[in-house]
């Protein structure tokens, strides 16, 4: 059958041997990716880790500070801040949108007429960019005269959050931000719905099962490797809020470190300040707390997530 | 005929009576849903455009909100924004233009040749060097910004858009992998019709795959687009002349002013999406399946 099975064993059904110039062929193919990857990954990993040894200012020479830069985040207020305005972001809004964009998804999946005019609509804010967005809603959040303030004070609320202003309300507010954008999840969600087999629903109905027997039966199991992928995706957001924070709340973190997200804290104290050693300091540890993160999620995944076929390894 | 009529002359059973206002019911309450969700989304677009045409000293926050543009309609505002001598949007839609096209040849460059190899060609290593590419989509990349700062600044680049740009030519991770999953989808017959037909590798590349490709490079250009489009934190990092601006920083040099002209601002803003809202309206089919596909393989 094959020109290069001519004259080969047949009684070893192997794989073909790695071809020599194949792989010289692959290695060029692969060649910028690899120079990428250490000139613009590994290499500036690596050297954050040896710039946060430093006191490196961009004014005078640098010179090795030890630990020092990892201790002084013990004692910086601003630091603390940024890592409670994060995680106050990340466990409100990881929650928020993959349980949301699911709920949207099983309402985009019901066969009705003008469903693809609606998950374009539904889609659309995904594809505004975070400046876009934020300046739009700077306008829809002014406290006094706002949207959303106007909204719920016909609904009767008095009192309505000061949003941006307030330290207890400016992350949920970014939330919501990102609600409006939970269509982006939801299109995943409606993909990994549509790839389940009809006859299983079939087959469900035969043996009696009525529609929430269904969904937690089959659907959720079913879609636990997309849920997956959109807790992934959603966590390594969280971690990477920067666009957002920067137009509601100013390059300095809004009023009183409301949204000093700890991506805008790297940058203030890299770019405002010029202490690029401490800047790379604090990299390094956003670096290392998400890639914890990440790797407790994925390696208790396989507890809840469900793969039908198994990867053969 | 008399078998039906003996049917519906019995009463009919409380069961029946419940799927049938179940099929009637669940419909109008998955379209009242939807509805609302829809409004949410064009109702705050809505009032952006109210407010772009309104006026220089109109109040822009009114009660009850406006959410459809009625009686203001001036469009002289979009003019003012883009030819302003201060916050030039004309000049700073050139500037990104440009970034964007570079970031465009780029990336379909480089994404193409590896995803071909891992899609493709065998060789050793392959299976750690893509365990390496997926883990590069997982860290916060953003986070390196401080030493590639340094790195740019030391060889020069600093105020130029060469960081914007290069590093598109050495390859992003989930674009290779987008393709990647694409060219796997070919039959294996394909590169050995190749290898018969005299084709080296970078033959059966570029005059076999690549034209297959071009749904899936069409789809990475889109997103390449949004993506540099978009982009507000390298900008900001790297330009540092008002002349060089992108239109996301230069709107969010406006936007994060004390007292922003809500009117220009809006109208900025929307000359800032109109490009990907065009796009979006173009080819939101392939895009929606773009990304669906990642998430389902991913």
């Amino acid at each position: 059958m094959n020109i290069s099975s001519i004259g080969t064993k047949k009684s070893q059904p192997q794989p073909r041997r790695i071809n020599k110039f194949e792989e010289r062929a692959a290695y060029l193919f692969l060649l910028p990716w690899l120079i990428g990857l250490v000139v613009f990954i590994l290499g500036p990993a690596l050297a954050t880790g040896a710039i946060s040894l430093t006191n490196w200012n961009m004014i005078t020479q640098p010179a090795w500070v030890g630990l020092a830069n990892y201790s002084k985040m013990l004692g910086d207020a601003n630091f603390w801040q940024s890592i409670r305005v994060t995680l106050y972001y990340l466990v409100l809004s990881v929650p928020a949108l993959s349980i949301g964009g699911l709920l949207v998804s099983l309402l985009l999946n019901q066969r009705l007429p003008g469903m693809n005019f609606i998950r374009t609509v539904l889609y659309l804010p995904a594809v505004l960019s975070g400046v876009a967005v934020a300046v739009l809603w700077l306008s829809l959040l002014n406290p006094d005269a706002g949207v959303i303030n106007s909204a719920l004070r016909a609904l009767g609320i008095a009192n309505p959050p000061n949003w941006l202003n307030d330290s207890q309300w400016a992350v949920p507010a970014v939330v919501m931000i990102s609600l409006w954008g939970v269509g982006g999840n939801a299109i995943i969600y409606l993909a990994g719905l549509q790839n389940i087999p009809p006859e299983l629903y079939d087959a469900a109905s035969i043996d009696g099962a009525n529609d929430i027997n269904k969904f937690f039966a089959l659907t959720l199991p079913l879609l636990s490797p997309t849920m997956f992928f959109v807790l992934i995706t959603n966590l390594v957001g969280a971690f990477q809020v920067f666009d957002i924070a920067f137009i509601l709340g100013g390059s300095r973190g809004g009023r009183g470190g409301n949204l000093l997200f700890y991506l805008l804290y790297i940058w203030n104290e890299g770019f405002r300040s010029g202490r690029m050693g401490y800047a790379s300091a604090l990299s390094l540890v956003l670096i290392v707390f998400s890639a914890i993160v990440i790797i407790v999620v994925v390696n208790t995944s396989d507890r809840w997530v469900y793969y039908e076929i198994e990867d053969k390894k | 005929m008399t078998a039906s009529t003996y049917t519906t002359s019995h009463p009919p059973k409380w069961a029946d009576i419940s799927l049938k206002l179940q099929r009637l019911v669940k419909p109008i309450l998955v379209y009242t849903l939807l509805f609302i969700l829809c409004a949410i989304i064009f109702l705050p677009l809505g009032w952006m455009l109210t407010i772009s045409l309104k006026a220089d000293h109109m109040p822009v926050f009114t009660i009850p909100p406006q959410w459809l543009p009625t009686t203001q309609w001036h469009w002289e505002n979009f003019i003012k924004v883009l030819a302003s001598s201060t916050t030039s949007f004309g000049r700073y839609t050139e500037n990104t233009v440009l970034i964007v096209a570079w970031n465009i040849v780029g990336t379909l460059f480089s994404c193409s040749l590896v995803g071909y190899a891992f899609a493709r060609l065998r060789f050793r290593g392959k299976k750690l060097l893509f365990n390496i590419l997926i883990l590069t989509m997982l860290i916060p990349i953003q986070a390196l910004m401080i030493p590639l700062f340094l790195m740019f600044y030391k060889i020069g680049w600093y105020g130029t858009y060469l960081p914007l740009i290069v590093p598109s030519f050495f390859g992003n991770a989930y674009f290779i992998f987008l393709i990647r999953q694409y060219m796997m989808t070919f039959p294996r017959d394909l590169d050995d019709a190749a290898k018969i037909d005299g084709c080296n590798w970078f033959q059966a590349y570029w005059y076999i795959f690549l034209p297959l490709s071009i749904p899936v490079l069409t789809v990475v250009t889109v997103f390449v687009f949004l993506w540099s489009w978009n982009d507000l934190l390298n900008p900001l990092i790297y330009l540092d002349a008002n002349s060089k601006f992108t239109v996301a920083v230069g709107l969010a040099n406006i936007a994060t002013r004390l007292n922003p002209a809500w009117n220009q601002l809006m109208a900025a803003n929307l000359i800032f999406m109109l490009p990907a809202l065009i796009i979006y309206f173009f080819a939101q089919d392939k895009l929606i399946g773009g990304i669906a596909s990642v998430g389902i393989k991913g």
